[in-house]
């Protein structure tokens, strides 16, 4: 940050002579270089320790040969398949669901806002891991389930290792999601309610043109914060038998011993999967500030 | 539309609670087709509450509003009244155009994407036409080269401009303004005072809230004093505001002038 250091606003007029001379005039001096001692410590502070944590790794019992062996694994790229398509589909259902809730929440109708308030009260207090038993055992509670005269079906048929974990996980975060998007809601002006209502706009046309439009702003960085958690969520989906990743990648391990060697392998193609995330966030962020203005 | 003997807005006997405060108290008011009405009065006598009543973005505890023919709010069947689903609700306010205080321009869109949103999205009609009547309604308020600005990129002049147009897309039967130049900075007003001006000489129905009362004296038609939700008085501008009978609006008068 540049210093201003020249006479307060005002000086274009003829100076008095008193004023001037109480003070040295430094409108001329230069502003010397600022030497950043403690920025310098830290630099190499932290060289140090990055150069010890990487010489640890170097020296530690990994066969980095077997992380690329295995990098490229169809078991491990079929994982890697099927945790990224759950955690689209199950944000894809959690956001559906969410939205539904967020204006049953907002809505006038007290049985409608009590209904949305216990939804997210049980899922958000429960663990996930509990909720995903809770779907893969359903079976247990209902032998058979279906539309009575349409369609009938066996439950342990139907709650597949898949279906187990979509409505566990979507359903979770159909909780949470519908939160963020209440405080998007929320954060919209009243007066651009009324506004919508007086150009004789329904409730629902106004929430789809108006409303939502303006919330995404608000709701986009915490919903994307939510599908990055979501997609390491998904690694829980492995106690329902759900072939995603990291379970292919224990699966691996569990036959040749190589533990930390996949844990590695798991763990690079999370950080890649959420390295692309975050320019798509970037990207979406922008398309939904139109008029927000430069200042934003 | 044929002209009816009928006023076009029928206010009777409204009454208004928040809570424990008594916004409305028995409030009455006919306005005729085609006039221009100035309401007056401090904040907190009952003004905007009224003007939102006559659009439904309140509602009355009891008595009846009826606007353009139709009761609002309200459908009669066998000496009761049903309340009205909401699509009906909407339908009705279309009749009234509303601009706001605070302007309420929807800032995700640009200023003709404001105007052609209500013509697409409620009256349901085609683009091309909605654009072409929106750019002669930006240019009858002085803004024909904004169309592309968006509201964050536009004085609070012309934004209350662009909500006029906004307004008036929708092919209103009557006009509320809500203290339409209260947020603007004073060299502002005169622009929008301008349009309004001559949307009044067109011949709009218009019941406009205000503190503007050169603007009152020289454009309405009847000004109408309130205070502790009622009418005090009400006549033609001349009257109650150059001679003013009742001492509660001498005192408003008096005190605002001053």
């Amino acid at each position: 940050m540049s210093r201003d250091l020249s006479p307060p606003a005002g000086s274009a007029e003829p100076e008095p002579p008193l004023i001037a001379a109480a003070f040295p005039d430094v409108s001329g001096c230069p502003v010397a270089r600022q030497h950043h001692l403690g920025r310098w410590t830290a630099v190499v502070v932290m060289l140090v320790l990055l150069g010890l944590l990487g010489h640890a790794f170097a020296i530690g019992q990994i066969e980095w040969v077997f992380v690329g062996r295995f990098f490229f694994a169809p078991v491990i790229l079929w994982g890697l398949l099927n945790t990224v398509v759950m955690a689209v589909a199950a944000m894809a259902l959690g956001i559906a669901l969410g939205i539904l809730t967020a204006v049953m929440r907002l809505s006038p109708n007290p049985v409608l806002q009590a209904t949305a308030m216990g939804y997210v009260w049980f899922f958000r207090g429960t663990p996930v891991m509990l909720q995903l038993l809770l779907w893969f055992n359903l079976a247990l509670v209902f032998p058979a389930i279906g539309i009575p005269g349409l369609w009938e079906a066996r439950t342990v048929d139907v709650m597949t290792p898949v279906m187990a974990a979509l409505l566990g996980l979507g359903i979770n975060q159909g909780a949470y999601t519908s939160e963020v998007i209440r405080a998007g809601m929320l954060s919209v002006d009243i007066g651009q309610y009324e506004a919508a209502k007086a150009i004789g706009m329904t409730r629902l046309t106004s929430l789809r043109r108006i409303i939502f439009p303006q919330a995404m702003r608000v709701i986009l960085p915490p919903l994307g914060n939510e599908f990055i958690g979501l997609i390491k969520t998904t690694s829980l989906a492995s106690i329902v038998q759900f072939a995603e990743i990291l379970h292919n990648a224990q699966n691996i391990y569990y036959a040749n011993s190589r533990v930390i060697e996949l844990l590695i392998v798991a763990a690079i193609w999370y950080l890649i999967v959420v390295s692309i995330l975050t320019p798509l966030q970037h990207l979406l962020e922008k398309r939904f500030s139109r008029g927000a203005g430069a200042h934003r | 539309m044929s002209r009816d003997a009928r006023p076009l807005v029928s206010i009777v006997s409204v009454e208004k609670h928040f809570g424990a405060f008594h916004a409305l108290r028995g409030v009455s008011l006919d306005v005729a087709e085609g006039e221009v009405l100035c309401i007056i009065g401090a904040s907190g006598s009952g003004k905007t509450t009224l003007l939102r009543c006559i659009n439904q973005l309140a509602v009355p505890d009891s008595g009846a509003i009826w606007v353009a023919g139709e009761l609002t709010g309200y459908r009669l069947a066998g000496e009761r009244l049903h309340r009205l689903p909401e699509h009906e609700i909407a339908r009705q306010r279309r009749a009234t155009g509303m601009v706001f205080q605070r302007f309420n321009l929807f800032p995700h869109m640009t200023a003709l994407e404001n105007i052609i949103e209500g013509p697409l999205q409620v009256l349901g009609r085609d683009r091309a036409s909605a654009v072409a009547e929106a750019k002669e309604l930006l240019a009858r308020v002085g803004l024909a080269d904004k169309a592309g600005n968006y509201p964050a990129n536009l004085s609070g002049g012309q934004q209350q401009r662009v909500a006029i147009a906004r307004a008036l897309a929708m092919h209103p039967q009557l006009m509320l303004f809500d203290e339409p130049t209260s947020a603007l900075d004073p060299e502002l007003v005169g622009e929008v005072l301008a349009v309004m001006k001559e949307l009044a000489a067109s011949g709009m129905t218009m019941i406009v809230v205000t503190h503007e009362l050169a603007f009152a004296r020289e454009v309405a038609d009847r000004v109408v004093f309130m205070d502790h939700g009622a009418i005090v008085e009400a006549g033609s501008p001349a009257q109650v505001l150059g001679a003013p009978k009742e001492a509660r609006t001498q005192a408003f008068l008096s005190a605002v002038i001053s």
